[in-house]
């Protein structure tokens, strides 16, 4: 997995509110058995038409927002379905950094096992960040791992926290399944008492 | 004396295979549910780094979300390329890593969340996982049973353990008795139109309440099955009598001295008096009307009385997000819901296509035609689901009726597969979901019971099924 150390970029600003994993990456386009080329699709019925031309008060398709690595969004973001789809999309698409007061639990989950970092942050102050994404490409946030601080092209800085676990694996990229099998022993112990204990299972 | 615990309390503890010291666990998974859309790209990781699949008599995989629901559906070429190569990858891979399998000739293939209790792979006390957000549904027996992206799904197949921190406890109190015409679905969507969405998130919740006791297993299972629409990890329901005499006799429930003792062990599991909760929320059963959903979330609910509500009675960034549904919706605030004319009715998914929602079905339109014009599907959720209604009379009830009566799979659910709406098409669904272009671009879904969604293919509009009864 790619690591995720600090980043500087431009932040685009989507405040709706329950964005849900249809949105982000509608079902037609669930269906490769692979995991890169969905960010062509991402937001794919809010970014194109029916014939497939831009929906140009989209976003993403104006022209200060098409490079955005960051997106500063509307409370519950990713609700829905546990597609990993969802956070592929969007980090093919380039976006690493997701900011909002809430995201949906599987997505959440999900945007780690992909380099990508969801933020939760108070109403305020996704308010504030959300101003300043509004400012368009010449406004690029600073998004810090390590210090786990945000600075606005203001010079504003949000602090915001992270579970210690899953900042260590994204500063480093590391691997889950590696690290889980290095607990084997644990895991083997755990099955045969749990089989004594419960043999229906 | 130990402290009292929940029941999530007790299954969680009962499966920490190991803690680290800030606190992420390792979770031992019992039961690990596979289909075809989220799992390929899982098999392949395995492949590419040569890792097994640790335990694969814990593994169950059933193709759903892409088989079409029509007969012929073995030809390959009633599926697109892209479905046809997502159900090939499952097959390859069920075979190569030698996990229990039921391919779409096998009787008892269906969605995955039916399949796995009617076989009596979901018991009690278990942790169960797929690739799927309604994995919620597998609560009802007690069991902590919740959706996992891919990456997860993956590692599940690698190490059967979950990276997990544990979550919240949340009660949800239904008391009292239901009203005549009122169901396990209008609770799970009168629960969500209280807490919304995002009002689960971060707990797993436990349904209680005589309410919920009264239900039988399959009404647990549509309760549960939306657990996820109200943002929560997962649903549960503590066993009791219904459950056992549910599990027993299924292929894969244990049998004979193991019975016993397995029913012994399912015994314990509930919540100890005195036990904390950190969110608590009650409805009286009586309370509860059936309910429709008239926007593009599940929170955008209302008793089937109700009117359409306008955009500036809700606050901050949900005024928007209503404005955004009704424009998509096509409907203006204010009107009656009952006055809302249908194009389809779509009766199935895991929410709702058990037998006992073919009975619902079945009871309402027996002997009555179909609204001249409405097109209606009625899709069982499993193989055996579907030869249970023959056997029971049901299929030449519908079919009189007007309805296509189909062979099992995920279908208009979640437009996947064939059976899709059109552009502005207004469907009366008994599924999960009214996200928009869920059931198909730019279709429109309005959530509802079985019955409710009977009632609309009769009537042709959205109607309160009290008013058939």
């Amino acid at each position: 997995m790619e690591k995720f150390e600090k980043l500087q970029g431009i932040a685009a600003p989507m405040p709706l509110v329950n964005i849900d994993t249809d949105m982000i990456i509608p079902k037609v386009f669930l269906k490769s058995i692979k995991r890169t080329g969905f960010g062509a699709n991402l937001f794919d019925e809010m970014r194109f038409n029916r014939d497939g031309t831009e929906i140009e008060d989209f976003v993403l398709n104006k022209p200060q927002y098409r490079d955005a690595e960051i997106l500063v969004a509307g409370d519950n973001f990713g609700c829905g379905s546990s597609r990993e789809h969802a956070p592929w999309a969007i980090a093919d698409f380039g976006i690493k950094c997701v900011i909002s007061t809430s995201f949906a639990d599987i997505f959440f989950n999900n945007c780690f096992k992909n380099g990508i970092l969801p933020i939760v942050l108070p109403q305020a102050e996704v308010d504030l960040l959300m101003s300043d994404a509004e400012k368009g490409s010449n406004a690029r946030m600073t998004v810090d791992l390590e210090a786990q601080e945000i600075t606005t092209s203001e010079g504003d800085v949000v602090k915001f926290d992270v579970d210690a676990f899953k900042k260590h694996c994204l500063l480093n990229g590391l691997d889950d399944i590696g690290l889980t099998m290095e607990k084997k022993a644990s895991i083997d112990a755990f099955e045969a008492q749990a089989s004594a204990a419960r043999p229906w299972v | 004396m130990t402290a009292p615990k929940t029941l999530y309390d007790k299954i969680w503890d009962a499966h920490v295979a190991h803690e680290a010291e800030d606190g992420t666990c390792l979770l031992y998974i019992d039961r690990h549910l596979v289909h075809e859309v989220t799992s390929a790209q899982a098999f392949e990781g395995l492949r590419m780094t040569g890792r097994k699949v640790h335990a694969p008599d814990k593994t169950i995989a059933v193709p759903d979300h892409n088989v079409p629901t029509t007969a012929g559906r073995e030809d390959p070429a009633q599926m697109t390329e892209e479905s046809r190569i997502q159900v090939a990858a499952l097959d390859t891979n069920a075979k190569e890593f030698g996990v229990h399998y039921y391919p779409v000739s096998d009787v008892r293939q269906g969605i995955v969340h039916i399949v796995g209790p009617e076989q009596g792979w979901t018991l009690p006390g278990m942790t169960v996982v797929c690739g799927d957000s309604h994995t919620a549904t597998h609560g009802a027996f007690g069991a902590l049973a919740h959706g996992i992206g891919t990456s997860e799904v993956e590692h599940v197949l690698a190490t059967q353990t979950l990276i997990q921190q544990k979550s919240k406890n949340m009660k949800v109190e239904i008391t009292g008795k239901l009203m005549p015409g009122v169901t396990a679905k209008d609770i799970t969507m009168a629960v969500i139109g209280e807490t919304g969405t995002g009002g689960g998130t971060g707990y797993v919740i436990e349904y209680c309440g005589s309410a919920i006791r009264d239900l039988s297993m399959e009404g647990r299972m549509t309760v549960c099955n939306m657990a996820i629409e109200g943002g929560a990890r997962a649903g549960l329901i503590a066993p009791d009598e219904t459950t056992y005499q549910y599990c027993m006799g299924r292929p894969h429930a244990p049998k004979a001295a193991q019975w016993e003792q397995a029913v012994a062990y399912w015994k314990t599991l509930f919540t100890d008096e005195g036990a904390h909760f950190d969110k608590v929320v009650t409805i009286k059963g009586e309370d509860i009307a059936p309910c429709v959903t008239w926007g593009t979330s599940p929170e955008d609910v209302l008793p089937i009385s109700s009117t359409v509500p306008a955009p500036e009675s809700f606050e901050g960034g949900k005024v928007d997000a209503v404005k955004r549904a009704l424009d998509y919706m096509g409907l203006e605030a204010g009107q009656k819901l009952t006055d809302i004319e249908i194009d389809t009715v779509f009766i199935g998914s895991c929410t709702n296509g058990r037998i006992e929602d073919m009975r619902a079905v079945a009871e309402i339109v027996k002997g009555k035609k179909i609204k001249d014009g409405i097109r209606a599907m009625i899709v069982p959720g499993s193989g055996l689901v579907r030869a249970q209604a023959d056997e029971e009379g049901l299929s030449e009830i519908f079919e009189e009726a007007g309805f296509e009566w189909r062979l099992a799979g995920c279908s208009m659910c979640l437009a996947m597969n064939p059976d899709q709406l059109s552009e502005n098409e207004r469907c009366a669904s008994t599924s999960n979901r009214n996200f928009e272009g869920r059931q198909g671009y730019k279709g429109r879904t309005h959530l509802v019971s079985p019955a409710m969604a009977a009632a609309a293919a009769l009537t042709g509009r959205l109607t309160d099924v009290r008013d058939l009864i």
